[in-house]
């Protein structure tokens, strides 16, 4: 059972809306169990208590009592206290002048310090800059070479020393090598360690004393319990931190504890990693994690991702295409194509509200993904422009091809041909038709997508022409409307 | 911190771990007494062994539990200060964790097979080089085999521990099939006569059911290849985790029916309380912990020694 703290959030303010009016003692019995679900979210027993405190005085405080959608407010409350807890924003990394600016990456053993110094390399490389990643992990065995397998991915040079060097020689000598080689970031990768070890935090503070890095970001798994405030604190106390990175954010952990660690040591949370592909590095917004936590969704991320992959004039052709009902199959599995690389279908659509809870069960069919590439794939350019021509003969042919069932290509012809049919109507349509229209075929999912196979059974009843008279009634029911 | 955990479990070899360390120890059981001793159990020595409890990780319910029962006690007047508590407690957790449990199970012929998963970063590389060890010194031929394809360089991490534990290792190219390995490792096992065969995968997010399905595989591939295997699949928890632990075991659970949890990095002030909540929810055993980075580093599960490291207050907490 999945309770996520949005479930929890959305329950406890759809119960609270229910009643009309709130009291005072409504806040507070409403407060204790979001106290709960703080807890339940890993968030530290300290914050938790202050937090609530902050919440329960202003919402007494204000006007929420009197107001009428109590439920609306204490969630607005919530909000901007939450907001306010793992906030601000600042994703900003500064550089100096002269180059190279150096960043130390630090954090307990397992955190994921190593994959998130190849995420920020990339990061960096998108923004233009010359990374350079530095082996200072020599404790792990292999952590070197699994950082130069990473520089490798990346694209950017790895220094490393494999002469038994230590990690104070090794990060003293890499900035020299960057200044010679012109990298203008050097990205520390250290050990790493609890801490509690005297001599592994000495190491880290020599580091610090004979390197001088310009920022030092730790690295917090999200998935931490209660203690990590008390490493996080240690290593703030001894190093003086710019910043936190959380990783493994893509779980279902609610990160409660990694986000108390901005609030007990002041640092902001700069990134968040989520995912293991190495793009998959994400700058921190605390607005939309506290939506994502209050169940409103991250409809700001899911459009920015759709803007980092789509093309707008792309998007304009392809709109066009619809609407004249050229659109091709080799349109679709381009538009598939480009929708898939903003990301795993289910990550996507838990970022719109309200789909996270729905989604928690359902396994979405990534590899049917796969059939449907595979099957148009397999077809020649003039099956793909105009799929009429099909035939038993080529639908075995590309069953064959794409190692799948001639009815998965039936399928996915049929599917395609009834969307192409409703997407050009839709194209001319008013909202209110399309709802009626979409309503009509059923809980067809994506429009283009899976879905497609189901789309195609409910969808050809809706197919027929309207007579004259039809279209009149029609036109006169939308002038009511208006 | 759990480090009260090893006294009676390791005994001679107590003197190998750090001194500094065993300063911290002293004075967590120091500090843990202090809270007890001499008080009464009044709301509010409740109300800081709740929270105590929570800074541990128990979770809520678990907490709630212990705490309803603790009070239910005290009403009927078999606890009444802080020095029967401590008692106390250690009596509860002892039903959570019953002695034959925590016994690893051996095949009755043939080499044992020991599935190790968890979530990227748990440490089982590390607490799979430990549990190598162990059973070295308990005179078992051991192989480990290297199912980590994906990360980078987790083969030669492995390669790296095989080789200074001196234990056997079977592994392919980074990328190949790890159920291949898995199917290649067991038939070597058997054909060297192996006793133990440890598997190593890569780290899976619970949550990514495409990987799950491939630990599924590999589990499926191994009981295909030995009869009755794998005789024992174990979850690699970090002593740091928090309450997402839970969904974690019950995924993992769900995908290669786990038999226990290694606890590990127990060394920190973290106490991983969350393995009460586990075994209370999954009836899933801890059966060892690990305590450092080297492979004597390791320990056989204590209820005892937990009990008491869970009410110490880190020194970091302050």
């Amino acid at each position: 059972m999945f309770d996520g703290l949005s479930e929890k959030f959305s329950s406890l303010f759809r119960n609270l809306s229910g009643k009309g009016k709130i009291t005072e003692s409504n806040v507070r019995q409403a407060m204790e169990e979001v106290r709960t679900a703080l807890l339940e979210a890993d968030v530290h027993v300290q914050v938790v208590q202050s937090f609530c405190d902050r919440v329960i005085e202003q919402a007494i405080g204000s006007h929420v009592l009197a107001s009428l959608e109590p439920g609306h407010q204490m969630v607005k409350i919530v909000f901007d206290q939450l907001v306010q807890l793992i906030g601000p924003a600042d994703s900003t990394l500064f550089y100096v002048d002269p180059p190279p600016t150096v960043i130390m990456m630090c954090g307990l053993q397992g955190s994921g310090k190593t994959t998130t110094c190849g995420k920020l390399a990339l990061y960096l490389k998108s923004k233009g800059k010359n990374p350079l990643l530095v082996a200072a992990d020599t404790q792990r065995p292999a952590a070197v070479d699994q950082l130069a397998t990473l520089a490798d991915q990346v694209g950017v040079p790895v220094y490393r020393e494999d002469s038994g060097n230590g990690p104070v020689q090794i990060c003293r000598r890499s900035v020299d090598f960057a200044r010679a080689n012109g990298r203008d970031v050097v990205i520390l990768d250290t050990a790493g360690r609890l801490h509690i070890d005297e001599a592994l935090m000495a190491e880290l503070r020599q580091i610090n004393q004979v390197v001088r890095p310009h920022q030092i970001l730790l690295v917090v798994d999200a998935m931490v319990g209660q203690d990590a405030v008390n490493s996080a604190r240690a290593f703030n106390s001894q190093l003086e931190l710019d910043g936190v990175i959380l990783t493994k954010f893509d779980s279902d952990t609610r990160g409660g504890a990694a986000l108390s660690v901005k609030e007990i040591t002041g640092k902001p949370i700069k990134f968040l990693g989520v995912g293991e592909k190495l793009a998959m590095l994400e700058e921190f917004h605390p607005d939309r994690v506290a939506q994502r936590i209050l169940g409103m969704g991250d409809v700001l991320t899911l459009v920015e991702k759709a803007q980092q992959q789509f093309d707008a004039q792309e998007a304009e052709k392809m709109q066009e295409k619809i609407s004249k009902a050229t659109f091709t199959l080799d349109d679709f599995l381009q538009q598939m194509r480009s929708f898939r690389k903003m990301g795993p279908m289910k990550q996507l659509l838990g970022l719109l509200p309200g789909a996270g809870s729905a989604l928690k069960d359902v396994d979405l069919p990534e590899e049917e993904l796969d059939r449907t590439e595979a099957i148009i794939q397999s077809m020649t350019r003039r099956e793909k422009e105009s799929p009429d021509v099909i035939d038993g003969g080529r639908r075995r042919r590309i069953a064959a091809g794409s190692g799948t069932d001639v009815r998965d290509v039936s399928q996915l012809i049929k599917g395609f041909m009834t969307a192409r049919t409703v997407a050009r109507k839709l194209s001319g349509m008013s909202m209110s038709q399309r709802m009626t229209m979409m309503r009509g075929m059923g809980d067809g999912g994506i429009p283009g997508m899976t879905g497609m196979g189901h789309m195609g059974d409910a969808a050809p009843a809706k197919q027929h022409r309207l007579s004259p008279e039809q279209k009149r009634k029609l036109r006169d029911k939308r002038r009511r409307g208006k | 911190m759990a480090f009260g955990f090893l006294s009676k479990v390791l005994g001679q070899g107590l003197e190998k771990l750090r001194t500094g360390l065993d300063r911290t120890r002293e004075a967590f059981l120091g500090s843990l007494k202090s809270l007890l001793r001499g008080r009464t159990l009044d709301p509010q020595l409740m109300s800081e062994l709740r929270q105590r409890l929570l800074l541990a990780d128990l979770g809520v319910a678990a907490t709630d539990k212990i705490m309803t029962d603790l009070e239910a006690a005290r009403k009927a007047g078999r606890v009444a200060s802080g020095d029967d508590v401590l008692e106390f407690l250690k009596a509860e957790m002892k039903t959570y964790w019953p002695v034959e449990s925590r016994e690893l199970t051996f095949a009755a012929q043939g080499p044992t097979v020991i599935l190790v998963a968890g979530i990227n970063g748990a440490g089982k590389t590390t607490s799979i080089a430990k549990l190598s060890w162990y059973l070295k010194n308990r005179n078992k031929t051991v192989m480990v085999a290297a199912c980590d394809t994906f990360r980078a360089a987790a083969v030669d991490q492995l390669t790296i521990w095989a080789g200074r534990i001196g234990v056997d290792i079977v592994k392919h190219q980074m990328g190949s099939d790890p159920a291949a390995v898995a199917f290649d490792a067991c038939h070597a096992a058997k054909a060297r006569g192996m006793d133990v065969l440890i598997v190593d995968t890569a780290g899976r997010l619970h949550t990514q059911d495409n990987l799950m399905r491939e630990l599924e595989k590999i589990r499926r591939v191994i009981g295909k290849s030995i009869p009755n295997a794998p005789h024992e699949s174990l979850l690699v928890l970090d002593a740091t985790i928090g309450q997402n632990a839970i969904r974690q075991a019950v995924e993992f659970k769900k995908a290669v029916d786990l038999t226990g949890i290694f606890l590990a990095k127990l060394d920190g002030t973290a106490k991983g309380g969350i393995v009460v909540a586990i075994r209370h929810q999954l009836g899933l055993p801890v059966k060892f912990i690990g305590i450092g980075e080297k492979p004597d580093d390791i320990a056989a599960f204590s209820p005892d020694d937990f009990v008491e490291a869970l009410f110490t207050e880190s020194p970091a907490a302050g």
